[in-house]
């Protein structure tokens, strides 16, 4: 019988939430030995989790289990910047699987690859010759959160096309395997001086709909959707409680259904009012509705990272939200009514999801 | 043979690596790499690139603070320590 499985990182761990109806749930972990974990994911293609974690005293390494969580092991050969240059793998910040190969994306900003399922890695590239990646690993440009490769989007049908996102500096996609790169944040907002047209943006999430074309983005300034496949972006802010926040999701069988969770783009960065709520549209970004229902609703101040939040694919979709506070948000009827699947974790930094037998 | 001692943190992650092992060595950094010999990804526990030693991670040789070119001698006791940080 399948069930579907929550794959939760911690600034503790990793932990499984597992359910075999979406409703009732059960929890197992920590894993990674308690190391900082900043995205765990589940590959359908192997079957393995991954789990990308950097401890403060043992440096940067994925983790992988083979057996649904039973057993782990950890790799970091060839997760290396090398001796000479003086760059250094602070972090490994996220992950995907594109094709027959794993990417992790780095601090200092950096793409490694494995083509063994996480066993050796190999640089991939470090997006060099972009506009002002001269001065990347300047101190003096290091935006509060550091900068590093802090999302990837892949395209299913080819594992050779994918988007990079560099924290603080924009959007990027190669369609040669990660040889050579493209700025894609026309016509993002920001609120700053730049030195250059097509990079200095921040984007805080960039997600793919079931219909290549159609993008859409959280930005620091907005919301954003591009219906070209990202070389172009329009704000659809308008109707949001704000226009920052991190997490946003899209529905896998409705291209104009997507979910975003504004947060104060203060120093708080937490929900509004201290009420927890999703926004979902159903019209690609023309008109947003809040999701309350089974939500706390007074002194709820509760954040969402940028991979803290996650939709499966089943016919209808169930959404799910980890904070920066230790619960677990679930809904398994597209966001309208919502349950607390875990409450007392360590600080949630992703929730992947998946249906495994 | 170089007695090194190694931090809780570290042993949970190889499978059989006690916390004390012995080692033939001239360097700090020779001993750790004796180690990686039989616990193969040892060494990026503790070392990252330059090589240097891992921000939080200090060495003491016959209790005196150390580096990875620090000198041990037959006898010597090395002790890697995963420096208090964290909450």
């Amino acid at each position: 019988m399948s069930k579907t499985l929550l794959t939760v990182a911690t600034r503790k761990g990793t932990f499984l939430l597992e359910s075999d109806d979406r409703r009732s749930w059960s929890l197992r972990g920590p894993y990674c030995e308690g190391w900082p974990v900043y995205h765990a994911i589940y590959d359908p293609g192997s079957g393995s989790i991954y789990a990308a974690a950097a401890s403060e005293w043992h440096g940067s390494a994925i983790w992988r289990s083979r057996d649904l969580g039973e057993t782990w092991e950890m790799s970091s050969e060839g997760l290396s910047y090398g001796d000479e240059d003086g760059r250094k793998v602070s972090k490994v910040s996220t992950l995907a699987v594109a094709g027959d190969r794993l990417l992790v994306g780095a601090e200092a900003p950096g793409i490694f690859e494995s083509r063994d399922g996480g066993s050796t890695w190999s640089l991939l590239s470090t997006l060099s010759g972009q506009h002002g990646s001269e001065s990347w690993d300047d101190p003096e440009n290091q935006p509060p959160g550091h900068l590093g490769i802090s999302g990837f989007v892949t395209d299913p049908g080819d594992s050779d096309r994918f988007f990079a996102v560099v924290q603080g500096i924009g959007a990027f996609e190669t369609d040669d395997g990660g040889s050579s790169w493209t700025p894609r944040n026309k016509g993002l907002r920001r609120d700053w001086p730049a030195d250059y047209e097509d990079v200095g943006f921040c984007v805080h999430k960039l997600v793919r709909s079931s219909e290549p074309q159609r993008m859409y983005q959280q930005n620091h300034v907005g919301m954003h959707r591009s219906d070209d496949a990202g070389r172009s972006w329009t704000e659809i802010t308008e109707g949001l409680p704000g226009d920052f926040g991190f997490a946003a999701a899209v529905h896998p069988h409705d291209r104009e259904t997507f979910y975003v969770i504004p947060v104060d783009g203060g120093h708080g960065r937490t929900m509004h009012d201290g009420k927890a709520a999703v926004w979902r549209t159903r019209d690609g970004g023309s008109s947003w509705q809040d999701l309350r229902t089974g939500l706390p609703q007074q002194n709820a101040h509760l954040g969402v990272l940028r991979q803290g939040m996650t939709i499966d694919a089943q016919d209808t979709p169930g959404v799910y939200f980890g904070t920066s506070t230790g619960q677990v948000f679930a809904s398994a009827d597209e966001g309208d009514t919502w349950s607390e699947i875990a409450s007392y974790l360590p600080a949630i930094s992703s929730v992947d999801v998946a249906v495994v037998d | 043979m170089t007695e090194i001692r190694l931090p809780g943190t570290l042993t949970p992650l190889f499978a059989g690596l006690p916390r004390r092992v012995e080692v033939e060595a001239a360097t700090v950094l020779g001993a750790i790499d004796e180690l990686e010999k039989q616990w193969p990804g040892l060494r990026d526990r503790l070392v990252e690139e330059g090589p240097a030693l891992r921000r939080h991670i200090h060495v003491y040789v016959d209790r005196e603070r150390g580096g990875l070119e620090t000198p041990v001698a037959p006898g010597s006791r090395l002790d890697v320590i995963a420096a208090i940080s964290g909450g």
